[in-house]
């Protein structure tokens, strides 16, 4: 503020101000906002069944835990919220694993091709998947990976890698090239001065592709419910009995899958914060 | 973060490897019914555990179901040891069934009728009848003090229905009819059992008749006092439970919840009559074993237990789905059972009682078959188009659907040389 | 190692990968989809567009995916911006933002269910505050317009984040000191904004808008769970094809129509938003 002259910084100061509390503001707004409904669910997850079928509702929960004990009392429920974790990890494993190389060459260089690639990554998101199940249930049931937390792992890759491929891409993208040759310069090989220069950069990235990757796979019900029926994962094993059962147990078992991907994100949130943190650089 | 992930992955990598271990003693129950959380944990704990030998009740919604199903047969080999599902889930898989004739039920009577319908068509036992329900017509005691004075709820009629919902509609200022129009709501069970039977006492050859005009008319003016929120529903126990409506129509099963937890709050009555009789249909579950099945012969001994007369109560009281064989019903039974048992009974033995089976021998045509009555509901109902326009199209569709399936008619239409004619 | 192999040698995992997880299935349903018993036909897409449901399954998806994207890329920048504006609080505000992520759509369709039911909790609040008598109906078959706007407000609180934790990512990677400079010419923030942030951020807004363009066409589980068959669109369409009316090939076919305009916008997007090389940082 140096070079500025002391009135007009007063006023600056002033507008500030008034920038900040808007700011605050907005900020308090937007959290409510996405807050709010979570709450809604809480509520009626912590609710009696008398509580989520009356009207008018309460604003409180009432804190009856019969629907969620019911959930956690229900036979192989652990099962399946380990076989949920498995499956969410190997996707995120395998998706950063094949997505953000593929990101870096898009990102580093022309060739021929290219274009192709990209599409083909986009195209796998624009295809419904439920239509594909079928073809890949008979494939896995003829190589021996129907029904195990790799195979569905496999199946949720294919959700999770344009993710993967596009978020490294535009992050690499961003990551000057001139860091990179700076690197090469001073004496280091392509790999180090990836591993040294540009992977301590794009982690936060790397680590966001890695949160969609673990709630995509969180989050997927049909190809879960096709192609695991002993190992089934957490979400399929809920959302097969959820669609009719009674409304206070549909809100329990809601909240009952809400809860650990939130847990996830919060474990997480360090390098979803690191991602701004770059600016800083 | 790396040498995490690498630890994360290794660690992975291996139990990935090492989960999948085979069962093959277990079989694995693989069902589109009781599906509810609560049935379904019922369903292990109380109807199977009596099994001698390990059962894994496994429950998936229909496109799941199919799914695994045909992969398995594609691929022609399995998990899958028994299907459980409803006379319309078996039929477009209906080549790929064991022949379930041979099966030793010991001294049990099984239901002819339903196990004619487990043929599907063909000289084989495709499917055994595992459990039946039926469609009732539920009321809030609130809404008593409307009925219409001489009528009794034992014969009520649509007209009588559409003015007792007219007179609720207008005292208490909001429509308090509800029918399950949602997605997952079975309403074209209504259409083809209840309203055309009931008014022309027919399910498919006097599709485009006046009478069945006549009968979509009535249906439009019921639906001014039905609630419009009855193109979400799918079960109707939640409606009744909230008092958002007041005279539901819906499958036993989906109604059950509210007689159970407020048994003193409902009143259950047959569904009601038109000139042509009193229409209802059947809701028929089977078992069949594909001809995948690991372990058949365990699975045709699972069938047989399924029909002991035990195991139908347990099933009942699990599923609030009746029994497919001759059985005393016991007292300890759920408050649904409880209100529905003489209710289904009166509507069965009406004078004007007027059975319709689900659709036969469609084949994988079935869920067309269906979709002509919805859409038929939806253009003219919701659409608001011209119910002898829509009719005339639908007709055609109808038509053409079994022709190409070759069907011959089925009850209540009378039986027919080749496929059943739409007049 | 050879320039020239890397790249390709880059994409080989994630290239392969596809071509057995997706391309194998994918083409065996793609050839359904033109095939009736074995028999090369274009019938599956005269069946599936003679529909009378058709062209207002293709109206809605579209109309909702015009309404929706817009307001979600708006509100996304405006939660990037404050997220990286804010100096206190700001992790936390981001973790809040980032919740939805981890919501499956079911579940989100549950929870707004909770809301604009008749029984639910914004009749509870308006007939508590006495704004209304009765409650209202808000997803009756005659209340189209608020079936539809319950749709775009849930699609928006569930799927904003997405485009958010990839502007975020970007916003990390524009360098402070361009900011700075700005300041110090007496730019404002909306200026800043329009002529920094914006530019600059046009690789991550060209990934979010895709992206969320292409699930935009894949809507259903909220406008099902909210609209029930009132607000029919092609992902719903696709489904009754395959499950109710077991018609794999007409199922085949409708998912290839929405593929068919997701590479449509794609490739529309990519013109519009594409990146000089000259021009990245």
């Amino acid at each position: 503020m140096s070079t500025v002259a002391e009135t007009s910084a007063a006023a600056t100061t002033d507008a500030r101000k008034a920038g900040d509390w808007l700011l605050v503001a907005t900020a308090l707004l937007l959290c409510i906002w996405v807050l709010l409904p979570i709450y809604l669910l809480i509520i009626n997850a912590l609710s009696s069944p008398q509580d989520v079928t009356g009207f008018p509702k309460r604003f409180f929960p009432s804190f009856d835990l019969g629907s969620l004990a019911f959930f956690i009392n229900f036979a192989g429920v652990a099962r399946a919220l380990w076989n949920s974790v498995l499956v969410a990890t190997l996707t995120m494993i395998l998706s950063i694993g094949f997505g953000a190389p593929a990101g870096y060459a898009l990102s580093r260089f022309d060739f021929p091709g290219k274009g192709v690639f990209r599409f083909l990554v986009l195209m796998t998101r624009a295809f419904p998947l439920p239509l594909l199940a079928l073809p890949l249930a008979v494939m896995f049931i003829r190589t021996g990976l129907d029904d195990t937390a790799l195979g569905l792992a496999l199946v949720h890759t294919t959700l999770a890698l344009p993710f993967a491929v596009l978020i490294t891409f535009s992050l690499f993208s961003g990551i000057p090239v001139e860091l990179e040759e700076a690197a090469w310069t001073l004496g280091c090989t392509r790999w180090q001065a990836f591993r040294k220069v540009i992977l301590p950069l794009a982690l936060p990235g790397i680590a966001a592709s890695a949160v969609f990757a673990f709630t995509i796979s969180w989050n997927e019900v049909f190809a879960a419910a096709v192609l695991t029926i002993e190992n089934r994962t957490l979400t399929a094993f809920l959302l097969q009995s959820l669609g009719e059962s009674p409304l206070y147990l549909k809100f329990a078992g809601g909240a009952a899958l809400v809860v650990p991907a939130l847990i996830f994100i919060f474990a997480v949130r360090k390098y979803l914060f690191a991602m701004w943190g770059i600016a800083n650089r | 973060m790396i040498n995490v992930l690498r630890k994360l992955a290794g660690a992975a990598l291996a139990l990935s490897l090492a989960v999948g271990g085979a069962h093959a003693q277990q079989v694995l129950f693989w069902s589109t019914q009781a599906r509810p959380v609560e049935e379904t944990q019922k369903m292990r704990d109380q109807v199977l555990k009596g099994f001698a030998g390990p059962v894994d009740y496994q429950v998936a919604e229909d496109g799941p179901w199919l799914t695994r199903l045909q992969a398995e047969l594609q691929a022609g080999s399995g998990t899958i040891g028994l299907l459980g599902g409803l006379h319309g889930d078996f039929s477009t898989v209906g080549a790929s069934l064991v022949d379930l004739s041979a099966v030793d039920v010991g001294g049990v009577k099984v239901n002819e009728a339903y196990k004619k319908l487990g043929t599907l068509g063909t000289g084989e036992q495709k499917y055994m009848p595992w459990m039946q329900a039926t469609f009732l017509m539920a009321a809030n005691k609130q809404a008593l003090q409307y009925l219409p004075s001489g009528v009794d709820l034992n014969t009520i009629t649509y007209d009588q229905l559409i003015e007792w919902a007219k007179t609720i509609a207008e005292k208490t200022g909001s429509p308090k009819l509800g029918f399950p129009a949602g997605p997952k709501g079975l309403k074209h069970r209504f259409f083809e059992g209840f309203l055309y039977p009931s008014y022309t006492g027919s399910m498919v050859t006097k599709f485009r008749s006046p009478e069945a005009e006549t009968g979509w008319n009535k249906f439009k003016e019921l639906w001014q006092y039905t609630n419009p929120n009855s193109t979400n529903y799918a079960f109707m126990q939640e409606p009744l439970l909230t008092g958002e409506v007041w005279i539901a129509f819906d499958h036993v099963a989906r109604l059950a919840n509210a007689f159970n937890q407020k048994p003193d709050d409902f009143v259950a009555f047959p569904a009601p009559a038109g000139p042509a009789g009193r229409g209802f249909m059947p809701v028929v579950a089977g078992v069949a074993i594909p001809k995948t099945s690991p372990n058949a012969d365990k699975a045709k001994a699972l069938v047989a237990y399924m029909l002991k007369p035990e195991t139908q109560i347990a099933t009942l009281k699990a599923t609030n789905f009746f029994p497919v064989v001759d059985v005393k019903l016991p007292d300890d039974v759920p408050a649904s059972v409880k209100a529905f048992a003489p209710v289904i009974a009166t509507m069965t033995s009406a004078p004007d009682a007027l059975p319709a089976l689900p659709p036969m021998g469609l084949g994988d045509l079935g869920g067309k078959f269906n979709q002509v009555y919805t859409d038929s509901f939806e253009r003219i109902v919701l659409g608001g188009e011209d119910v002898h326009g829509v009719l005339e199209e639908q007709a055609a569709t109808l038509k053409e659907i079994l022709d190409q399936a070759k069907a011959p008619c089925w009850a209540p239409d009378k039986p027919s040389e080749g496929a059943c004619p739409v007049e | 190692m050879n320039g020239k192999a890397l790249p390709y040698l880059l994409l080989m995992p994630a290239t392969l990968f596809l071509c057995i997880f997706f391309l194998y299935p994918f083409v065996l349903v793609a050839f359904e989809a033109v095939t009736r018993d074995g028999v090369f036909t274009l019938d599956n897409f005269r069946t599936m567009a003679a529909s009378w449901k058709f062209p207002a399954t293709v109206r809605n998806t579209l109309l909702l995916a015009a309404i929706v994207v817009p307001i979600q890329l708006a509100m996304a920048l405006l939660m990037a911006s404050v997220v990286s504006r804010l100096e206190t609080g700001r992790s936390a505000a981001l973790y809040i933002f980032a919740i939805p992520l981890g919501i499956s759509d079911l579940a989100a369709g549950l929870i707004w269910l909770a809301i604009f039911d008749q029984s639910g909790f914004l009749n509870t609040l308006l007939s508590g505050l006495g704004i209304v008598d009765r409650p209202i109906m808000f997803l009756g078959y005659q209340s189209k317009l608020t079936i539809f706007i319950a749709v775009v407000l849930a699609e928006i609180w569930r799927a904003t984040a997405i485009m958010m934790v990839i502007l975020v990512a970007g916003m990390g990677l524009i360098p402070k000191e361009y900011y700075e400079a700005a300041e110090v010419f007496g730019a404002g923030p909306w200026k800043r904004f329009m002529r920094i942030t914006l530019p600059l951020l046009r690789p991550s807004l060209q990934t979010a808008i895709i992206l969320r363009v292409i699930l935009a066409f894949e809507v259903f589980a909220v406008v099902a769970a909210l609209g029930g068959t009132n607000l029919p669109v092609l992902m719903g369409e696709t489904y009754n094809w395959q499950f109710t009316l077991q018609d794999r090939n007409v199922a085949a076919a409708s998912a290839l129509l929405i593929l068919a305009m997701s590479i449509g916008f794609t490739l529309f997007f990519l013109r519009v938003l594409r990146v000089p090389k000259e021009a990245r940082i």
